[in-house]
């Protein structure tokens, strides 16, 4: 061998069979659900997969817990839609579909001007420093109404401009198409990194830092530099909403976005590259389609994050991948039984408490113009005792079967080991 | 004169206020390592617990009660939920109080609706305190100097003069100690953190009724109080107390200066610099800045100081 090391590389067919299918199904999923309102959901779902994992950069691979993320999509959204506005006058000749390179960009530059400072260490003070920068620049931006456009936000016309290749972005699968489009490059770019020696150091960086120092690596540099990438893919998602919703206003740059990001990536999972898509797609069937259904989606949120937290610290992705590990060994056949008697208890304990959360919201929000609460195929008067009894009854016997099926399975996995 | 001796009251009596908040939350931290989240809205149950008590027997037993069942709540959340997360690292205690946060700002949409309620200061404490060169110094807000001042000392004498205290005061440094001479260090922490959730709640019991009691109540506060423990020193009571006197003293008198980088410039004669951004910021007033420069004292002070003004450790 002449100046080189022999390196064993099988050609690992399941990525790219993995990856694939992720392209395919990005292009077909419009076609599959042609509603106009799947197209936005799917859109806003694509814009939140960037944003959550340039979000999981710091959290799960830089081991860096920020409450500040929003401040780099909101500020490159921003300079997205100021720059959309030149576009409009004809003062800047670029192509929209390259609109969400000046996002990343701007939300770079914000990564370079704050990260030194917020870097310096990881942990609670990582943690504080970035929720003061973040309601920092969300205080600033009632202050300067000439950028942020003060109460109503800023606004553009994403069909300005020249119509590059015929493309005008009037129809919203036009814009779909870009999204996809750019999600899917920003995941490959994003799982690149995670396989440079930058990512591989931002790992150890997370584990073990003074093991790191004494490696010889600057562990403030490392965070530093993750931190400036993860503002730039933070910026592209800001970048993609500009054009989606064509308006940027100060709630972008908001303290609540930067909560939401942090638990759309929890609720996915950090330990896992795939977590915080998986985590994106139901944040946003949670925000876009749970919030048109019912009024108490907030609190179906908040106790869905809270019970991962408590039970599953992994997120989805843990669970999947536990799943997938008991399939490999043969295991899940096994436990399939107890997984479906697991579920179906859960489902009766969600339907009671689902009914209940329901009734006690339309008590306190409706029942003064109409006590009747109409709820798949029920008619449930919530001025009376007895459905609310009924869905207590429902819950605790969901409640109880719950434990007795997770007892059951628990004594039969001792037994089969 | 009188502007600056009664804007002066105003900040200390506010900055008390703060202190409240951050003591609990300053205890919590140095025993859990866990900045609670959720702190901010112990104070916002405490102006609910409050407003409801107040309505049925009145603002007295309101002033006790309402406290007491903010710290057994905080009892309950440390027992039946940090101490299951704690195994799964601070990361996750971090975030377990985050989502607690989000719970406690929804039921209180529930219970008591999105509007703010009207909770309002007890006709015996309406009214002027005294008249200084002309302006009015209201009674409660020497009322709320007075609970903040009589619960700092009683919390002092409760750490250093009771054994409860000092096993308290040994928990933090030496828990394991602690725990070989026989005391339950758990229910210590639990003690602990329904004391701090209490704390929250009676600063929300006489705070409420003096600001606003509305369901943003506890956004708004939660992140000034994180300020004032990192400024302090994280885990510094005294820390916590000078700081909480600088923010309050801070964020009462910017918001009453109209100065600004513009007006500066003008008065040494220097025109203001072209460009329109530029211009709008430099014409920036204190006063319109003022919700930013406690976060702006935050970022220096991590930037120059990273273990705060009076704390021991870094992070």
């Amino acid at each position: 061998m002449s100046g080189g090391t022999l390196r064993f590389r099988p050609l690992d067919l399941g990525r790219w069979l993995l990856w694939g299918g992720t392209a395919v199904l990005f292009l077909v999923l419009p076609h599959v659900f042609t509603q106009g309102f799947a197209l936005t959901l799917m859109s806003q779902a694509g814009i939140m997969v960037i944003f959550a994992l340039s979000y999981n950069m710091l959290l799960g691979q830089g081991g860096m817990l920020s409450f500040g993320h929003a401040v780099y999509s909101g500020l490159g959204a921003y300079f997205a839609i100021h720059a959309l506005n030149l576009i409009g006058k004809g003062q800047l000749a670029l192509p929209v579909s390259l609109l969400p390179l000046v996002g990343g960009l701007a939300g770079a530059a914000f990564g370079v001007l704050f990260g030194w400072v917020t870097t310096t260490k990881s942990g609670t003070t990582f943690a504080m420093i970035s929720l003061g920068i973040g309601e920092m620049v969300a205080a600033s931006s009632l202050m300067l109404p000439g950028f942020f456009g003060g109460e109503g936000g800023v606004t553009a016309n994403r069909t300005a401009g020249a119509a590059v290749l015929g493309i005008t972005y009037g129809p919203a699968i036009q814009v779909y198409y870009l999204i996809a489009a750019w999600t899917f490059a920003s995941m490959a770019a994003m799982y690149a990194l995670t396989r440079t020696p930058l990512g591989r150091i931002a790992n150890a960086v997370r584990d073990n830092p003074e093991r790191a120092e004494f490696v010889g690596y600057d562990t403030h540099v490392v965070r530093f530099l993750q931190l400036v990438l993860a503002s730039f893919f933070a910026g592209v998602a800001g970048g993609l909403a500009a054009i989606n919703f064509e308006i940027v206003t100060a709630e972008n740059v908001g303290v609540l976005r930067s909560g939401g990001v942090l638990l759309a990536t929890f609720i996915g999972g950090v330990g896992f590259f795939f977590g915080p898509v998986l985590g994106a797609v139901v944040f946003t069937l949670f925000v876009v389609w749970i919030a048109i259904l019912t009024k108490a989606w907030l609190l179906y949120l908040g106790l869905f994050f809270v019970a991962l937290v408590l039970w599953a610290p992994g997120g989805l992705a843990s669970l999947v991948v536990a799943a997938l590990q008991a399939a490999k060994g043969g295991r899940l056949r096994r436990r399939l039984p107890a997984y479906g008697a697991l579920a179906a208890a859960g489902a009766v304990a969600l339907g009671g408490f689902v009914v209940l959360v329901e009734m006690l919201y339309h008590l306190e929000l409706e029942a003064v113009n109409d006590p009747v609460l109409q709820l798949a195929g029920l008619r449930l008067d919530v001025k009376t005792a007895a459905p609310w009894i009924a869905a207590a009854a429902v819950l605790a016997a969901g409640g109880a079967l719950c434990a007795a099926a997770w007892r059951r399975a628990r004594r039969d996995e001792a037994a089969a080991t | 004169m009188e502007f600056f001796l009664v804007t002066l009251l105003n900040g200390l009596s506010y900055g008390l206020l703060l202190f409240m908040l951050s003591s609990g939350l300053t205890l919590i931290f140095s025993m859990m390592g866990v900045l609670n989240f959720a702190h901010a809205s112990f104070y916002m149950l405490g102006a609910y617990f409050a407003y409801s008590i107040a309505a049925r027997i009145g603002f007295w037993p309101a002033l006790v009660l309402a406290p007491l069942a903010v710290g057994a709540a905080g009892m309950l959340v440390e027992r039946w939920g940090l101490r299951t997360v704690h195994k799964h690292g601070h990361v996750a205690e971090l975030l377990f109080t985050f989502g607690l946060a989000y719970l406690i700002e929804e039921l209180v949409h529930l219970v008591w609706g999105r509007p703010p309620v009207d909770y309002r200061v007890p006709a015996a404490l309406d009214g002027p305190l005294f008249t200084l060169y002309g302006t009015a110094f209201p009674m409660y807000r020497g009322f709320m100097m007075l609970v903040s001042v009589a619960m700092l000392g009683m919390l002092w004498l409760v750490l250093t003069r009771t054994r409860i205290g000092l096993v308290i005061q040994a928990s933090l440094t030496h828990p394991q100690m602690v725990e070989a001479l026989g005391h339950d260090v758990p229910r210590v922490f639990m003690l602990v953190f329904g004391g701090g959730a209490a704390l929250a709640g009676l600063a929300g019991v006489i705070g409420g009724n003096a600001f606003v009691t509305e369901p943003g109540m506890a956004a708004m506060v939660g992140a000034i109080v994180f300020v004032v423990v990192v400024v302090g020193g994280m885990g510094s009571l005294a820390g916590a107390f000078v700081a909480s006197l600088l923010i309050g003293l801070l964020q009462t008198f910017s918001v009453t200066l109209d100065w600004s980088l513009a007006g500066a410039l003008a008065w040494l004669g220097v025109g203001l610099p072209p460009g329109r951004f530029l211009a709008e910021a430099a014409r920036i007033t204190v006063a319109q800045a003022a919700p930013v420069l406690p976060y702006l004292l935050m970022v220096l002070v991590l930037v120059f100081r990273p273990r705060g003004l009076m704390g021991t450790r870094e992070s």
